[in-house]
């Protein structure tokens, strides 16, 4: 059994056709994606026990939205003290461990929700579900990246890209699932968190059959590792362990935290926001629209932008993000005032493409400055990025609105100054990718190293 | 292993390889274009 997962038994013939990978990919990221569509079950999950209307022993939202930020928190962890282990055993063993905590976590919670046991979808979803979301997120990433050294960003967006479909198939899913097991007496939520579990997991499991790695030395037909004269491109490598030694990883670091921070801070909010920024013209049903139209251009920006920056470079790509964005955060307020909200729409869609966008460059980025042998175990411990910005970021933004109210400024312009903090963290991060330059020499491992001297 | 076999004996351009990447390739891309429609419909109303 251990030689079926084994790194030998996955590396591919020198003729490996490498566009098979990126389904492989795919197939994983779909499943995992489902995680940004978990709250279509807090408000069924409120009714548990009334099944029509809530109940007082029923669960509070605010009980229920600790399994979200669980699930995010362990996601950033075992991404970050896993990657080692996923360097070592390669990426079949960690999809296939994916699989079964995430289809795994699932089933728990089914379990959970029957017994009206909320410790059991804290652990289920939240702790080994999110395990499975970090394992899965961050493996075949770095696997793609190795078979498209020559189009990093273009492979990195495409897995990437699947997360954020994942959840545009996981909401409507759900409430298709929920709504076919519904009866008089259960509210469906069980019996969907089953199906789900068993359809999530074959479908990783189809993702770790197929994957591959490049045999060593391997490279694209006529292709040419660039020289590192000409760029901050590297053809070295930098341990897992060296590279948290090193300014790059911090800065990289706090790049995505506070890119991730500002999208949250549209994100976490549209439906209201819209509403209360043009007060008496937006329907609740065109809220909603409003936030499918943002979860669109955040998924198709993971795949464009990351696309472009094979082009435009990695470095500037970001400057694109973090200028533009803080540019577009201070108009928004303006666009407000003035009325317009087609061009407050289209700002909100660039401002998410973008955190789509940083989500899915950020590998090829590290892959550029600490080469591509170890990127699966360092992207792993950057996503503690992901995970602090996703709990902290939703909080910050709470709280900053909630004081304003309270000192009396108006709903509608309580996101102002909002607004404005994150133009000011995407100055910040500007400032940090303006540092950026490449990895000083002496973190580089040594050529003749071998992996059993590293891991 | 027999998977395994089947995959690295086809060679690019063979009708066996050129189909696996057409089916694994539908595979993932037509349950992400039915949640791509679902979501375009439900922002639709943003624009009635």
């Amino acid at each position: 059994m251990s030689g079926f997962f084994s790194k030998e038994r996955i590396t591919a013939s020198p003729h490996y056709n490498r566009w098979l990978i990126p389904p492989a990919a795919l197939a994983v990221h779909l499943c995992i994606g489902q995680a940004y569509a978990f709250s279509v079950f807090n408000e069924p999950l409120t009714r548990i026990l009334g099944v029509t209307e809530s109940l007082p022993e029923d669960w509070k939202l605010t009980t229920l939205g600790w399994i979200f930020s669980l699930a995010i928190v362990f996601l950033g962890l075992s991404a970050a003290f896993a990657g080692k282990w996923l360097e070592k055993v390669g990426p079949r063993r960690t999809m296939f461990t994916a699989a079964c905590c995430f289809g795994g976590g699932l089933i728990l919670s089914a379990v959970g929700v029957h017994y009206h046991q909320i410790w059991l979808l804290y652990l289920g979803y939240g702790v080994i579900g999110g395990c499975g979301l970090g394992l899965g997120y961050v493996s075949p990433v770095s696997t793609l990246i190795k078979w498209f050294p020559d189009r990093r960003g273009m492979a990195t967006g495409m897995a990437i890209m699947g997360f954020g479909g994942g959840a545009m198939i996981g909401s409507p899913l759900a409430v298709a699932l929920m709504k076919h097991f519904q009866t008089d007496t259960s509210v469906g939520v069980t019996e969907a968190f089953v199906v789900m579990g068993v359809l999530y997991f074959i479908s990783m499991m189809i993702g770790s059959l197929a994957i591959r790695v490049p045999p060593d030395g391997w490279k694209p037909e006529g292709w040419t590792a660039p020289t590192e004269s000409k760029s901050m491109v590297t053809t070295r490598d930098v341990h897992i362990d060296e590279s948290l030694k090193t300014p790059q990883f911090y800065l990289l670091w706090v790049m995505l935290c506070f890119n991730v921070t500002a999208g949250i801070g549209i994100l976490g909010q549209a439906s209201v926001m819209l509403q209360e920024m043009f007060k008496g013209r937006v329907t609740v049903e065109a809220a909603a629209g409003f936030v499918g139209l943002l979860s669109l251009f955040n998924m198709a920006g993971r795949f464009i932008w990351s696309s472009s920056s094979d082009y435009l470079g990695r470095k500037n790509t970001y400057f694109i993000f973090f200028a533009l964005g803080a540019v577009l955060y201070c108009l928004l307020p303006q666009f407000s005032h003035a009325g317009n909200m087609v061009l407050f729409i289209a700002s909100c869609a660039v401002v998410l493409s973008m955190y789509g966008g940083g989500f899915s460059t950020i590998p090829a980025y590290l892959a550029d400055i600490f080469g591509t042998k170890y990127v699966g175990g360092i992207h792993g411990r950057l996503l503690t990025a992901w995970s602090t910005a996703g709990v902290l970021g939703p909080v910050l933004i709470n709280y900053i609105r909630e004081y304003q109210i309270d000192h009396g400024v108006a709903k509608a312009d309580a996101y102002t100054f909002t607004l404005y903090i994150m133009a000011c963290l995407l100055a910040v991060a500007f400032v940090c990718n303006l540092l950026m330059k490449g990895v000083n020499p002496k973190h580089y491992i040594e050529r003749r190293a071998t992996p059993r001297d590293l891991f | 292993m027999q998977e395994n076999q089947t995959v690295e004996n086809a060679k690019p351009g063979d009708e066996k390889h050129v189909l696996m990447l057409v089916l694994f390739w539908a595979y993932v891309l037509i349950p992400l274009a039915w949640g791509v429609t679902q979501t375009i419909k439900k922002a639709m109303a943003l624009f009635a």
